[in-house]
């Protein structure tokens, strides 16, 4: 179920704050973040974002098209490297 | 002969239901369109006159997207999933369900046939 419009996208408050800063200063540092539950806002864009995925960080940098979507979309968090027996398939 | 948006429609069925051959179109869009055309429903195909034919033809091209247009949209859809490789476009992308789906049993719809592995190893004690 979507999220009620009343409350507006879901950013977590810190996250927000270093991103304005970043595109304020226009540094490219890289921001790490645990909140993988928080929107991508269209400030976000050509920043590059390090999400947690419960392992280590993963760097997404944030192009135009991924506006809307969540960070934590970008950071898999489960690795699948096939079945056995499945030679034929190796993925990443 | 009925022929729109490329369709051949089926001459001996009522028009709320003929229209829904083509892509892009169902139940309840073919009886909007049919009602904004000012045609009756039960009316079967090979009945329509030019006018309404010309009618129905309009109300498509103007107020919805079938066919070619549709197949096109969702494919770019799905692409857009892909290249910006978020969880959804990676599950399209190795063909999984998208919709977090069970994938122990089942999911045969996208995954396909059953592909029988040789040998495989059985869970056995001792």
């Amino acid at each position: 179920m979507s999220r009620s419009l009343k409350k507006g996208p879901y950013i977590n408050y810190k996250l927000e704050k270093k991103v304005l800063e970043a595109g304020d200063s226009k540094k490219k540092a890289v921001i790490k973040t645990w909140s993988r539950g928080s929107m991508i806002s269209p400030d976000f864009v050509g920043q590059t974002i390090a999400v947690y995925n419960g392992n280590k960080f993963i760097p997404v940098y944030i192009t135009e098209n991924m506006v809307g979507h969540k960070l934590g979309e970008f950071a898999p968090t489960r690795i699948f490297r096939g079945h056995a027996g499945n030679k034929d398939k190796g993925k990443k | 002969m009925a022929r729109i948006s490329g369709i051949d429609l089926p001459k001996n069925k009522r028009g709320e239901i003929g229209l829904t051959y083509i892509y892009g179109i169902g139940r309840s869009t073919s009886q909007m369109i049919l009602t904004k055309a000012g045609v009756d429903w039960n009316k079967k195909v090979q009945d329509w006159n030019d006018e309404e034919l010309n009618a129905i033809r309009t109300v498509i091209t103007d107020s919805i997207k079938v066919e070619g247009a549709l197949r096109s949209e969702t494919q770019m859809n799905i692409k857009r999933l892909m290249d910006i490789g978020c969880y959804r476009g990676i599950r399209h992308r190795i063909g999984l369900p998208v919709r977090g789906q069970s994938t122990k049993n089942n999911a045969r719809t996208r995954k396909g046939r059953k592909k029988t592995v040789a040998n495989k190893k059985k869970a056995t004690k001792g």
